[in-house]
């Protein structure tokens, strides 16, 4: 037994990365699917929040992400531009990341060519603006004077979804979806506190817990925490729907599930062999 | 009077930027939104310095033959595929720009992200013990915390979810609001320190 202990307690890291990778491959390669029930709770929220809006309200989405985050980040990205455009809102898309505007317009484009919305009419994407949240104070005044033009160049006065929005005040919700800063922080302090827009974000599971302050303020009216935040988005988007297929987030549930299993066996077989070596060192005899 | 100018301007632009907030009127809001302009203005040039010092930096090392130098071709090969084709051709959809984006950068940027999983299981194989009543407290609560946060959680015991939100509406909050207002405290003070020309180590060198 003593032997096992100490062969636990200087497994190799390479084996505790394989069954890490094998706990991530298999349940995707077998495509093991759990129900992802939603209870209340700011996935929730968010998703109340939108469809509470009346159709053809222009709600703003900032993709605050770079590919790193993506995994957990587009999956809320596709299921929110889902939502919006099936309830008739339309989306004016921008990223205070570099990377994010082009992100944005792969979720975007193929949600909207799925859905039969049309660039410029239903959805435009501003691209990257640098200044955080500098940038969202004076897009208070004026959304013009920070992009006047879309990501593709076309000047802001010649988009027809645009021929209304002057400044934030025009807009009836924004949604940050964040990796880290800027992000959240920035538009709750800035559109939200400072303009009194409605705020609704999605961040990455790590970066959830710092965001729960403006939930309990009402400074947020929901949140979409990592893949778990997604899936559920996800799952409330698909209901009523029928044969929808799932989305990007619900098959890495599975994987995560397990994948979750395994760090905590790791923990509990690490703690086991510390203390079994703690008692013996204690018991030995100085 | 290369310390006193940038400490008046720092001044001029911070009570301006402070009187924008509670003054939304003109004139003073004419001269923030100019303010916010040249504040972008300044931070777009910025970018053009980052991308001067990043070639800087990785033609002095292949010069050099610095340490691991083979790897700056690599990235200066890549920044100027990346700028080239944008110039050239624009960033729109299916051109150039966006093919490499999506198939090389958002491929190696959600790979390099991904390997964090590995570290952080090996790591609390490793360092998570339950050493005295605080860690185990500490690990007790990221074991319910991770539960919650899947669907297995629930399918092992109902409660488990439920519990988990709490710990995070309840005394993550109370935590996390803690740190909040002592940080916003902070930038508080350390802004009007700068405002007023007490703290002058942004200006470089000591203060």
């Amino acid at each position: 037994m003593r032997k096992l202990l100490e062969m636990l307690d200087r497994v190799d890291r390479r084996v505790i990365y394989l069954l890490m990778a094998l706990s991530v491959f298999i349940p995707l390669a077998l495509r093991l699917s759990y129900p992802i029930p939603v209870g209340q709770g700011p996935s929730q929220d968010l998703f109340k929040a939108i469809d509470s809006l009346p159709s053809g309200s222009v709600v703003l989405v900032s993709y605050d992400y770079d590919p790193s985050t993506m995994p957990e980040l587009q999956p809320m990205a596709v299921a929110l531009t889902q939502h919006m455009f099936t309830r008739g809102h339309r989306i004016i898309a921008m990223a205070l990341w570099p990377q994010g505007a082009s992100l944005s317009q792969e979720a975007m484009s193929a949600v909207g060519d799925s859905l039969g919305k049309a660039q410029y009419d239903d959805w435009v994407n501003l691209g990257y603006t640098v200044g955080a949240g500098v940038s969202i104070v004076r897009m208070g005044s004026s959304i013009r004077a920070v992009f006047p033009q879309d990501r593709d160049g076309f000047p802001y006065d010649s988009i027809p979804l645009l021929t209304r929005v002057q400044s934030l005040r025009d807009i009836d919700l924004v949604i940050s979806l964040s990796a880290g800063d800027p992000g959240i922080h920035a538009w709750v302090m800035m559109a939200g506190d400072r303009f009194g827009l409605p705020v609704g974000g999605g961040c990455t599971a790590v970066s959830a817990p710092e965001f729960y302050t403006y939930l309990g303020t009402g400074q947020l009216l929901g949140l979409l925490g990592g893949l778990k935040g997604a899936a559920d988005y996800e799952t409330m988007v698909r209901e009523g729907r029928g044969n929808t297929p799932a989305g990007l987030a619900t098959p890495g549930m599975a994987a995560q599930s397990i994948s979750h299993l395994v760090i905590m066996a790791f923990i509990v077989i690490g703690n086991i062999s510390y203390l079994a070596v703690h008692k013996r060192r204690k018991g030995a005899p100085k | 009077m290369r310390l006193f100018l940038p400490l008046v301007i720092t001044f001029i632009c911070g009570i301006v930027m402070i009187l924008h907030f509670f003054i939304p009127h003109r004139p003073i809001s004419t001269i923030g939104d100019g303010l916010t302009d040249w504040y972008m203005i300044v931070a777009s040039a910025a970018i053009f310095l980052g991308a001067a010092n990043l070639v800087q930096v990785h033609v002095h090392r292949i010069n050099t033959k610095a340490r691991n130098w083979k790897y700056s071709p690599v990235v200066l090969i890549g920044f100027i595929a990346m700028m080239a084709t944008g110039l050239l051709w624009g960033v729109e959809e299916t051109l150039p720009f966006d093919y490499m984006f999506q198939t090389m950068i958002v491929p190696m940027g959600a790979t390099m992200f991904s390997l964090l999983a590995f570290f952080v299981a090996s790591a609390a194989f490793r360092a998570f013990r339950a050493s005295n009543w605080r860690a185990t407290l500490l690990l007790a609560s990221a074991f319910i915390v991770m539960l919650g946060r899947v669907p297995i959680g629930g399918m092992i015991w109902k409660q488990i979810p439920i519990i988990s939100e709490w710990m995070m509406q309840v005394p993550n909050m109370a935590g996390q609001r803690a740190v909040m207002i002592g940080a916003a405290l902070g930038v508080v003070a350390t802004s009007l320190r700068m405002i007023f020309g007490i703290e002058r180590s942004y200006l470089g060198g000591a203060d």
